[in-house]
Order: structure tokens, then C-alpha cells, then sequence
């Protein structure tokens, strides 16, 4: 799993302006393996997402829907992705402002599938 | 609810014509596994076609999906089968409600009214479509809660609603539930970007299955948060969410 996941996380990286990719536990926000470009906190990354996306993941399971697949946090200086990976584990992809954001989503989507 | 999929599934497996495809279908629809869900009440309605249950199910599993055309006519064939079945009329109705044909709607929430008196759903969504007639016609623009398909709300940051309406795919109004479970959200997004040094956030998109949202912060500690079904591009949420986020500062301003 972690080799493999690993290699997932590396294609994630290639996409240009992607500083890292991790996988991370969504109960507690740990790093379960990770991609990263220095200067990129990841257990910052991991814990901020993790808690958002269990806090966005209420209010969807109180729209009568189940937990987000995809959560796209845009800022003016990056942007933060989060896929949900299966076995309670998330995709997460840290980015600078002028990343290709749809392929960024298609290679999270597709990287979250494989891991599933 | 896992061990009764399980079982159903089994049940199902070793005979193909049971009906238990009815329970099974709908407890995977509860648990969002829709292309499972789907897979199943295609095959019941495939082997009883005659089956009005069966399109009812049909219908709910495409509306979650976001499949909107194709749940229209699963509950018309519902109600072709049998004109008395209150959960076709109530997805009629929710449909008709979301496409903006308010007449339409009300009489299939009237027709569900009149079969189960006592539905609190039909009730609740009947009188909410009564009131959208009631209102004298307004202008588009200027309102950041006009032309919302499935939602378009505002919450306050104590998770108070201040407009607008979300619904479930039910009909049933999930605005309050919503809005209190948004509470503190773009408190909680401002820290993240501040902390991995981002700059300031202004859209957060969610994709969840037959669902996406997007959440700006029109102002300081407020959240608009708009749902659209999956016809709509994926591209064309921002643009739509800044248009509303536009709206409703002007609308907060108005308000004082």
C-alpha cells in the first residue's frame, strides 16, 4: 500500500504547480504518506484538511447527501484539494494560484479511485 | 443497515426474481452508493417492468444522481403504472419545483396531500411552493436568492440562516440543519490558508454525488453557499457564485 501510494501521490506532483500531495487518515489528520516540495508544512496540510473536510462532510450528510468527493479550498495565494481515498484516507494536493485546476481535480479523482 | 445489505445482496444473488432488490436499492441509495444503487433497480425494473415501486425507486436513485430527465420519466411511468403513488408525485413535484414550474409542482404536491393527508414532507414542500405563488412577481436581478435550481443560501456566523432556502432531494427544507453545520466554515477555511500561507480564501467547492456546492464569504463571517446538480459545468459554479456573492453584499447593505 505505502509503495503504492507513494507513486500515487509522485504522478500527483508532476502536474506543474503542485508543491505536494499527501495521503492523510481523515479521523485524525495524520500523514499516512506524502509527496511534498520543501517549505510545505504537511502535517499543517494534513490536519487543516482533514478537519475541514469531516466539518463540510456534516453539513452534506445534512443536505440528505453523502460526504463530499472533491473539496477545492481557492485562495489568492494556492489552492487546497481534497479526494476522498477510501478506508477513511484523503487525497490532499497543495497548489500554487496558477495551477491548471481541472486537471489538478481529473488526476486527484482518478489518484482517489486507484487508492479506493 | 450493512449487515441488512449483505444480506439482501445474498438473498438476491440466489434468487434474481426476488423483490428484495426493492429494500436493498433503497438502503444503498441511503448510503450514497448511487451507481450500486442503480445497477440494482435496473434490474428489478428490467424484470418487472409492470412494477410501479420499482420506477418510484428508479426515480429517487436518478434524482440523487443529478440525472434529472431521466427521473422525470421514471416517476411518469411510476404514475402510468399507478396514479396513486404518493412518492411519485412527490418527486414530481420536487423536480417541477427545482425547474421553476411552481403550477406544475403544486399539483403533484396537492395530488400527494390528498392520498396521505397526514405527510409532513408533502406538507412542508406544498406550502412552500403556495408561497412562492403567493408572491408578487419579482425582478431577477438584484436578488441573490433568485434562480437557484436545488439552493442558494446565507448564513450568518453562528450558523443562523439569514435567506434564501436549501432543500433536499426529498423537497424537505435542510436550510436551518445546513446553516448550523456551516458555522464557523469560513472561519475555519480563513485559518487554513493563513496557515500554509495562501493569502486570503474566496471560493470553496464541494462535489458529492448528484450535488456540488460553492461557498464564498459575500462578507466578514458570512458564508452564501450555492448547490447545483451536476448538469451544471463544473466551470461555471464560480462564475455563478460570484455573481450571487455580488447580489448579497448589495442585499446586506440594503438591510443595514
Amino acid at each position: 500500500m505505502t509503495n503504492f501510494a507513494q507513486q500515487v501521490l509522485e504522478e500527483v506532483t508532476r502536474i506543474p504547480g503542485v508543491r505536494g500531495a499527501l495521503l492523510v487518515s481523515e479521523d485524525d489528520g495524520l500523514i499516512v504518506a506524502e509527496a511534498l516540495m520543501e517549505g510545505v508544512d504537511g502535517p499543517a496540510v494534513a490536519a487543516l484538511a482533514a478537519s475541514l473536510t469531516g466539518r463540510l462532510g456534516r453539513a452534506t450528510r445534512a443536505l440528505g447527501k453523502a460526504a463530499p468527493v472533491l473539496l477545492h479550498l481557492q485562495a489568492t495565494g494556492g489552492a487546497v484539494f481534497s479526494a476522498a481515498g477510501g478506508e477513511g484516507l484523503l487525497l490532499v494536493a497543495v497548489t500554487a494560484a496558477d495551477v491548471n485546476a481541472g486537471l489538478v481535480r481529473l488526476s486527484l479523482l482518478d489518484a482517489a479511485g486507484r487508492l479506493s | 443497515m450493512s449487515d441488512d445489505i449483505q444480506t439482501w445482496s445474498a438473498q438476491l444473488a440466489s434468487d434474481p426474481g426476488s423483490l428484495v432488490f426493492l429494500p436493498l436499492a433503497e438502503a444503498l441509495r441511503r448510503r450514497g452508493q448511487l451507481d450500486a444503487a442503480l445497477a440494482v433497480a435496473q434490474g428489478g425494473v428490467s424484470r418487472y417492468p409492470e412494477l410501479a415501486d420499482a420506477h418510484d425507486l428508479l426515480g429517487r436513485i436518478r434524482s440523487d444522481r443529478g440525472d434529472t430527465a431521466l427521473a422525470q420519466e421514471a416517476w411518469t411511468n411510476a404514475l402510468r403504472l399507478q396514479p396513486d403513488l404518493v412518492g411519485a408525485h412527490k418527486g414530481l413535484g420536487y423536480l417541477c419545483y427545482r425547474a421553476g414550474d411552481l403550477q406544475k409542482s403544486l399539483r403533484h404536491l396537492e395530488s400527494a396531500m390528498e392520498l396521505v393527508p397526514d405527510d409532513s414532507q408533502a406538507q412542508a414542500a406544498l406550502q412552500r411552493v403556495r408561497g412562492l405563488l403567493a408572491q408578487p412577481l419579482r425582478p431577477a436581478v438584484g436578488d441573490p436568492f433568485e434562480g437557484g435550481e436545488a439552493g442558494t443560501l446565507l448564513v450568518d456566523s453562528q450558523g443562523r440562516r439569514l435567506g434564501g432556502v436549501m432543500l433536499r432531494s426529498d423537497g424537505t427544507d435542510a436550510s436551518d440543519a445546513m446553516a448550523a453545520e456551516l458555522s464557523g466554515v469560513s472561519r475555519e477555511a480563513r485559518r487554513t490558508v493563513r496557515l500554509l500561507g495562501l493569502g486570503e480564501w474566496h471560493s470553496l467547492y464541494l462535489e458529492t454525488p448528484g450535488m456540488n456546492l460553492v461557498m464564498q464569504e459575500p462578507r466578514s463571517e458570512t458564508l452564501l453557499v450555492l448547490a447545483r446538480g451536476p448538469e451544471v459545468p463544473v466551470g461555471r459554479l464560480p462564475l455563478l457564485a460570484d455573481r450571487a456573492t455580488t447580489l448579497a453584499r448589495r442585499w446586506m447593505d440594503k438591510l443595514g
